[in-house]
């Protein structure tokens, strides 16, 4: 029995649970469109306007939509007793953590990653600047599974851990939010936007390795 | 062996204890002369676990619900030994509550380890269902491996080893699961 058996195995879990509940999984993306279709209605059709606010709500709303499922990840495990079975796979709780965060991300992150196209192309982004953008929701979108799966561990069990919730994650991921906003910025106004980016990826090389830590600690705290 | 006690007695933490999901507050838990708490991860494999709830999700089949804890194993001889060939398609929701703990126990089957740490493993359980488990546990114990069992009713369980936890959390000995198969 391999560990890297037992980690696709979770993974592959969550997505055949995220396809058995399709309502549910596509919330968070339908969600991400929605919200980014009223912004052109409360701003008025200015295209100026519009193309200049784009890349901020862009990376506003995916960051709101990956937070919608974040508190079911590990609480809908807790309830029905499958967290334990979880931490007794034989598979450190980090993985558990990291399996877990991947499929959110699966879930979550790469819908919103491809709506993102569509949204971009209607709120009048220059179509030069739609690669700076996916590469730079790329690592968002995947830290926000990291940051947002870690701080899901950790409000494991308390109560209102739903309100909890956004508190920790939306502070860890705003540098992520202002370089990802301003690369794409810099793209539109044609300066240079790699730094931007540069740091938007050395953040996720950091989430990387820490993120699954903190969760499995997290873990262990909840199963305690 | 068979862990009895009052309602609020500890039976439960003890097992979550034995099955590392918890620290112990003091004392050490030796498995082969070895601290388990040393490697919490490792003790994990060792354990068919079976909790107060039968961590089954909804929207999955039966089968695909014990998939990961069978780890590649065929699960059909565990499925048959519960009587549940014929559900093994069938989305969990649609199981009754005493077909949810025989899959749950399925599990513990197929988990394939020495270690069977079972919370009430007869709730909800008919007759005849009880007798299948009194012969998964035989079996197990036959090829040498362990059975802990809480329970407030008889269990097919000839020869346990019976301890019983006082009401009162005064300091009861942690006794290591040790028993003669």
């Amino acid at each position: 029995m391999s560990a890297m058996r037992i980690f696709t195995g979770v993974i592959g879990r969550d997505l055949r649970l995220a396809l058995r509940h399709g309502a549910d999984t596509l919330g968070a993306a339908l969600f991400f469109v929605l919200t980014g279709a009223l912004f052109p209605l409360a701003l008025g059709p200015s295209p100026e306007l519009l193309a200049r606010m784009a890349p901020g709500v862009i990376w506003v709303c995916a960051l709101l939509a990956a937070l919608l499922p974040l508190d079911r990840l590990f609480g809908a495990e807790q309830e029905d007793g499958s967290l334990d079975q979880l931490m007794l796979l034989g598979l450190p709780p980090s993985l558990i953590g990291l399996a877990k965060m991947t499929a959110h991300w699966l879930t979550t992150g790469l819908p919103v990653l491809l709506a993102s196209i569509p949204m971009a192309i209607m709120l009048g982004l220059p179509a030069a600047t739609l690669p700076v953008l996916l590469a730079g929701l790329l690592p968002g979108t995947l830290v926000l599974s990291l940051a947002g799966g870690m701080a899901a561990s950790v409000v494991l069990g308390a109560r209102r851990g739903g309100v909890l919730l956004p508190l920790l994650v939306l502070p860890l991921i705003t540098p992520a939010l202002i370089f990802g906003a301003a690369a794409v910025d810099s793209a539109r106004s044609g300066l240079n936007w790699v730094p931007d980016l540069e740091l938007l990826w050395a953040f996720l090389a950091g989430a990387l390795p820490l993120c699954p830590l903190a969760a499995g600690a997290g873990l262990r705290a909840a199963t305690e | 062996m068979l862990l009895t006690g009052p309602n609020g007695a500890g039976k439960s933490t003890l097992l979550r204890t034995l099955a590392g999901l918890r620290r112990p507050d003091g004392g050490r838990i030796l498995w082969d002369d070895e601290d388990m708490t040393e490697d919490r991860t490792a003790h994990g494999r060792r354990i068919g676990w079976l909790g107060h709830q039968d961590a089954l999700k909804p929207g999955l089949t039966l089968l695909e619900n014990l998939r990961l804890s069978a780890n590649g194993a065929k699960p059909e001889a565990a499925l048959r030994a519960f009587d549940l060939d014929s559900l093994a398609d069938l989305p969990a929701r649609m199981l009754s509550a005493g077909q949810k703990r025989r899959s749950a126990l399925a599990r513990v089957l197929l988990a394939d380890a020495p270690l069977w740490l079972l919370d009430e493993p007869s709730v909800g359980l008919d007759q005849v269902s009880v007798g299948q488990l009194g012969v998964a546990m035989a079996a197990h114990r036959a090829q040498g491996g362990i059975v802990i069992a809480t329970t407030h009713v008889p269990l097919p369980l000839a020869g346990a080893i019976p301890f019983s936890l006082a009401g009162s959390p005064a300091d009861s000995p942690a006794e290591t699961g040790e028993y003669v198969a």
